[in-house]
């Protein structure tokens, strides 16, 4: 076999190092799945795949978690309930009273089940069998900041009414003949490109850790055979892909609370005008 | 600039190779910016621990703002790549 396979095809295709094909780098075919069913409704085309099932089964991780720990709380807490409740604090006492203030509490529902949301869907990245971050498909991220996105402006408008939009462009004490300049690039930068970046901050983090993760299993694979390159090789990407797995699991953790943080103090923007 | 292209185009067989140079560009920038933030950031906290809430909090939002671009740089390629 001479040619070089799709990194999704690399089992069944038999093709290593001494078999004559290329290196199968893993590129964005990883990301495109085929669908398990697909139907439509009213004209639009609708397909049930791999992400969409992956995030059903983390939704009801996260709904039997939670019903479970706090179903019947005690005053000293057992193991899943105090995991429930620390994860809980960080949320209110580290991102949510250190950004909002004394208003925070009012946000908690939200900014708890973002973060709970977009934690395990990113951590089911690196959970064996579900193997993929749904935060790397784009629409995901996209939804969640439309919504961050909807909250900050309806908050913006009901706190601080059309002076919403002037609060945002014009930072006080600066001249006039800066303020030209300078109040297009605050309204352009906080109204269109926030949600963009939001929503592409998660996205390529994700995209990127899966692509690294499959570039070394896909790697280990490949190089797998019997020869002095191939057993070092092949070791040298396994230890890797072990290393990098538990790197994914810190970026993934991190990526929620940055997702939170930034979600927790654009509503801050928007209660209170900077002054 | 279209010798450079075609020299590119001549040695990995399509564009594509450009896409990682391109990324390689567009992350000196904002390394430059995470190390500066973290560095400091690092430093304000052996400076005053007491304040490590607020300043960790705000170190974050500073690394997710610099990196944004760093991550910008990696999905264009796959962006551009289509047309």
């Amino acid at each position: 076999m001479s040619s070089t396979p799709l990194a999704n095809s690399l089992a069944e295709s038999g093709c290593h190092l001494y078999s004559g094909c290329g290196f199968p780098a893993p590129n964005i075919d990883i990301f495109q799945f085929n669908p398990y069913l697909s139907f439509e409704v009213l004209g639009i085309q609708f397909e049930f795949s791999k992400p969409t099932l992956v995030m059903l089964v983390g939704i009801i991780v996260i709904l039997i978690f939670f019903s479970f720990a706090f179903a019947k709380p005690r005053m000293v807490p057992k193991k899943t309930q105090s995991i429930g409740e620390l994860s809980y604090l960080f949320v209110r006492d580290q991102i949510g009273r250190e950004t909002i203030g004394k208003d925070a509490d009012r946000f908690m529902p939200f900014l708890f089940s973002l973060f709970c949301f977009v934690a395990v869907m990113n951590v089911m990245g690196i959970i064996p069998l579900m193997q993929f971050p749904v935060m790397a498909i784009f629409a995901f991220p996209v939804s969640l900041a439309i919504m961050v996105w909807l909250t900050y402006m309806y908050l913006g408008f009901r706190h601080q009414g059309a002076g919403f939009i002037k609060n945002m462009c014009v930072p006080s004490g600066v001249p006039i003949g800066v303020l030209i300049i300078l109040a297009p690039i605050e309204f352009f930068s906080n109204i269109i490109i926030r949600p963009f970046t939001l929503a592409i901050r998660l996205f390529a983090n994700m995209f990127a850790g899966h692509l690294l993760l499959t570039v070394f299993i896909v790697a280990t694979l490949y190089l797998a055979s019997f020869s002095v390159l191939g057993i070092l090789g092949s070791t040298a990407s396994f230890v890797m892909t072990v290393i990098m797995t538990g790197f994914e699991f810190g970026i993934e953790l991190l990526q929620a609370y940055i997702f939170t943080l930034l979600t927790a103090s654009y509503i801050a923007g928007s209660l209170h005008a900077e002054h | 600039m279209s010798q450079l292209l075609a020299a590119a185009e001549g040695v990995t067989g399509s564009l594509k190779g450009l896409g990682a140079i391109g990324y390689g560009l567009a992350a000196i920038g904002p390394g430059i910016g995470i190390g500066i933030i973290f560095g400091n950031g690092v430093q304000a906290i052996a400076r005053q621990p007491e304040a490590y809430g607020v300043i960790r909090q705000n170190m974050f939002i500073g690394f997710a703002l610099a990196e944004a671009l760093a991550l910008l740089g990696f999905v264009a390629p796959f962006v551009f790549s289509g047309g």
